[in-house]
Order: structure tokens, then sequence, then C-alpha cells
């Protein structure tokens, strides 16, 4: 049995809008899932219906095989919810609203030792009001994860973090897994996805484009080309016949040579390169970045 | 239990943190108790005009508390996602509305506690039951919280706290509470009668000074008590 199962999900809003149109995926305990999709792809809906705020107009989602709507009481226990956006009150202190929500579950996660873990000892007497947003989302984080769920829920835990706090909650979602929960992450960060996610599904208009592992979905399409940079107004004509390939200057100092990657090809390329005595700048060969594949298959749909 | 109890204890410093609360709550009553009774240029119709002013003022203190402050609070907690955030915990929306009931209760034994000090202090002498208050308040707080509640799950945060207050300041004009009811304008008597405010210092009124309690007060506030909170189950948006 799958902690999440979503299947067949069609969410329409009054006025006939279509958030969700025939997603399914699921996800099991430890494994970090991420929905990945642009705004509006329907990622936060989806997360909602399996939250229980919202019931599906078809298909059906079930979370530790309960039913999120019918079941609610019994699977809030379980779950810890992080929204997109607010859900504290604007003049608690961080210690307060966890005190408060360890008093909701059963064996909660001890407050000072979440705040701690979060960077939030400093800031723990501090209204929610006057926190940066930075130390709002991870305050909401600490709040998902204060019962101890089996399953959590973060949309978009990262949004508006700095760099190291982002680092705090990359470790901390691990963290959740390496002790057997499901974490469902709702992102339009494709850099997210890739270090944090066992599995990525990429949604977009509502409907599922990709499924995989960010190494499945990277090498699921072969790149045409190299690319790198290097001095503008190279001899193209020149490189293309050392290398038996079609050069061209995409951008000033910046080629792309028609071949498909091979260390024979990229060789000939460097070798030219400095038997001229030019300087290479960025190389890409191999399989396609994340972003690559996110981009050509929402560019698509 | 525990939850309830965490979740009062919450809704309670929350509410003795704003400042707002706190003057809209102990600053104001304390204010006009103490100015009136010494500033005579009310109507009140009584020998000393704390008799009049200390059973109005205790019906201000209950208004502002259950609707005033519950419907503002409740208006932004909706509006910031607080409801709904804790719809997904285990608290359970009937824990969350005993934990603010239990919090406007404790608010409104203070306030009691503090207008009932200062009132005797500037010579007030209650003369009837005082114990017949209780259920008074106790009523016009369920028909009070039901109209703060009515605002506050439909309305965005601003906007209940505009309504609210308006609506604070016209019933404590027509409520009986520092103008008696008896000297305004014959429909606009009629109106204020009707209304839960002018029907809570009523029968505090009454009740204070052993005067016979009119039973349409008691009327209006049962139908309020009934009415206004039914109003708000069914048309509150927790989201």
């Amino acid at each position: 049995m799958p902690a999440v199962d979503v299947s067949g999900l069609v969410v329409r809003y009054p006025g006939d809008v279509t958030a969700v149109d025939g997603l399914s995926f699921t996800a099991e305990a430890g494994e970090v899932l991420a929905l990945l999709g642009p705004n509006g792809a329907g990622k936060t809906t989806t997360v909602e219906t399996l939250e229980g705020y919202k019931s599906p107009t078809a298909g059906t989602v079930r979370v530790l095989d309960l039913d999120p709507v019918a079941d609610h009481a019994r699977l809030t226990s379980r779950i810890g919810v992080m929204l997109q956006k607010g859900g504290v009150y604007p003049g608690i202190r961080p210690v307060e609203a966890l005190r408060l929500f360890a008093a909701f579950y059963d064996s909660p996660e001890h407050p000072a030792r979440l705040l701690d873990r979060l960077g939030l000892a400093g800031v723990a007497r501090t209204p929610w009001r006057r926190l940066s947003g930075g130390e709002q989302q991870r305050l909401s984080l600490a709040l998902a994860l204060v019962g101890r769920p089996e399953v959590a829920f973060l949309d978009e835990p990262t949004a508006g973090v700095d760099v190291a706090g982002r680092q705090v909650i990359r470790e901390v979602i691990g963290e959740l897994r390496d002790r057997g929960a499901c974490v469902l992450l709702a992102t339009h960060e494709l850099d997210e996805a890739e270090r944090v996610a066992d599995r990525v599904v990429i949604v977009d208009h509502g409907r599922l484009l990709a499924e995989g592992t960010p190494a499945e979905l990277m090498s699921a399409t072969e790149r045409t080309s190299i690319d790198f940079g290097a001095p503008p107004d190279l001899d193209v004509a020149g490189l293309s016949a050392a290398v038996g390939a079609s050069v061209v200057e995409v951008r000033p100092g910046q080629y792309s040579v028609a071949t498909a990657p091979s260390p024979a090809t990229v060789a000939a390329i460097t070798a030219w390169l400095a038997e001229h005595d030019l300087p290479l700048g960025d190389l890409r060969a191999g399989r396609q970045s994340l972003e690559d594949v996110f981009l050509r298959l929402t560019g698509d749909s | 239990m525990n939850k309830v109890l965490a979740q009062t204890r919450v809704e309670l410093a929350l509410t003795l943190r704003r400042g707002e609360s706190v003057l809209l709550s102990l600053g104001i009553p304390v204010l006009l108790l103490v100015f009136f009774s010494f500033v005579d240029v009310l109507p009140t119709g009584t020998d000393d005009p704390i008799d009049f002013l200390a059973p109005g003022v205790l019906a201000l203190a209950v208004m502002s508390t259950a609707m005033v402050g519950l419907g503002i609070a409740t208006g932004f907690e909706r509006q910031y996602g607080v409801l709904k955030r804790l719809g997904s915990t285990p608290l359970g929306r009937p824990a969350l509305l005993a934990a603010k009931t239990l919090a406007i209760l404790a608010v409104e034994l203070l306030q009691v506690a503090v207008l009932a000090a200062v009132a005797v202090a500037l010579g007030w002498r209650p003369s009837g039951s005082v114990v017949a208050m209780v259920p008074a308040m106790l009523l016009a707080t369920v028909a009070f919280a039901g109209l703060g509640l009515l605002m506050a799950g439909r309305l965005r945060g601003e906007a209940v706290l505009a309504a609210a207050n308006g609506l604070y300041l016209v019933l404590l004009l027509l409520g009986g509470m520092v103008i008696p009811v008896g000297e305004l304008p014959g429909a606009l008597r009629t109106v204020a009668r009707a209304l839960p405010a002018a029907a809570l210092s009523d029968v505090l009124h009454a009740t204070s000074t052993a005067a016979a309690v009119p039973g349409r007060a008691w009327l209006v506030l049962v139908a309020w008590a009934v009415v206004a909170p039914l109003a708000a189950v069914v048309t509150f948006r927790w989201e």
C-alpha cells in the first residue's frame, strides 16, 4: 500500500476551471516525491485534496489508505502540513506556536529541539509577523513536523528562503525520509526537486507530463549537441572541420556543436582550443539538465 | 482536554498581548465609567450616575469582548490561513470553538472583576441579585459571539475591523449603556429595544437595582442568542 495514492484525480472549480485533469501517481513511505510544475500547474490543488481541504470532482485520493475527507479526523494525527502561505497567528512566538501544536499530538517532537534544528532558537520569542520570510518558512516546516507525521505535505517549502535556510530545510527533509516518512513536496524550483527528491512527477495544466527519478528524467532524452563557451568570433569553419561536425556560434562566445556527445568529440574540441591557445568556458555535454527536460515538457504542452 | 487548554491559553495570551484589544475590553469601559460618574451630564435618571453606568458598562464589556474582539481576531485568523492550518491538525473544530469560548469567558471574568471593583470604588452599591446578572451575560455572550463570527466568517480582516467597530459604536449609543434607551426618540427607541445590546443592559439595570426584569428583554436576548450563532454557522467560510 503506497503512503499516498492519487488515481485519475480531477478537480474542477466553479466557473468550469479545471485545476487537475486526470492525475495519477503514488508515493511510498521513506520516499521524497516532488510534484514539480510551473505556477498554476495544479500542484497546490492536488496537495490540498490530499490534505482533505478539497474533494475530488472525479477520481480518488488515498493517504495511508484513508480518505482525506471522510476519514479526516483519523488522518490529522498522522500527517503534517505546510501551507504555501501563512497559517500562523501573526502575534504568536515560535516557541508558543510549537508548544501549542505539540499539545495536539500524542508523542510530539520536543519544541526546543525542533527550534534548534531549524535554526530558530535565536528568534524563539519573536512574534511571527516580525520574522523574516525564511524564518517564517522554517517555523511552518517545524509546525508540520512537530507531530512526527507519517506523511508530510510541504507546499513550496523553500520559497523566499536564503541559501543557508535552504540547506537546513533539505537536511530536515532528508531526516524525515530516513526515519521512514513519506514526503510530498510541491515546488516550481527545479534545483530543489533535483537536490531533495527521490522521484519527481512533472505536472502542467493539471496533467502528468513525466515521472521518474531525477537521473531517469535527465537521461530519458539524448542530448543532440555539445555546448561550450569560449572567446567570441572563433573560426567556426576550422573548428567544424577539426571535430567533424557543424559548429555554430549561437551568441557571441557561446558555441553549439551539432553532434551527439562523445568523449572523442569533446577531446577534438578541447584539442583544437589548446592548439589555438584559447581558453574554454563552461562545457555541457552528456545528459540534459532537469531544466532542459522541464522546459521541453512544459513548453510543448 | 489538553488540546483545548493549550489552545485556550494561546487565544488568551494573544488577546491580552494586543494593545487595541485591551483598550477595547478594559480601557474604554473604565474610562466611560470614571468620566461620566464624575462629569454628571448623562440623563441617567438615577440618584447617582454610577448606578446606571455600572451595569451599562458591564454590558459594554461583554459586547466588546464577545463581538468585537472575537470577530476581529477570527476575521484575521481566517484571512491569514490560521483556521485552515488548524483544520489539518488533530485539534478539531469543536475543540477550537470550546477554546475560543473559554478564552472569552476568562476575559469577561477579568473585565467584570476590574469594572466591578472600579464601580464599587466609585460608590456603586448594587441592591438587586448580582447572581441573576450571570445568565443574562452568558446569553448575551452567545448572541454577540454569533454576530462577531457572522462578520468574521465572510469578510476580510480589515472589513471585519471596520464593521465590528462601527456596530460597536451604534450599539453603544442605542444599547442603553451610557444613554438610557428611554431618552431616545420614539422610532429609534423601538429599534433599540429589539437589539441585543439594549436587552442586555435592560436586564443588568433591573437586576442590579432590584427592579422587575422586563420579560421582553429576556425574550430579545434569547432570540439573538439563537439566531446570530445559527446565521454564523450557516454562512461561515473557513478559508
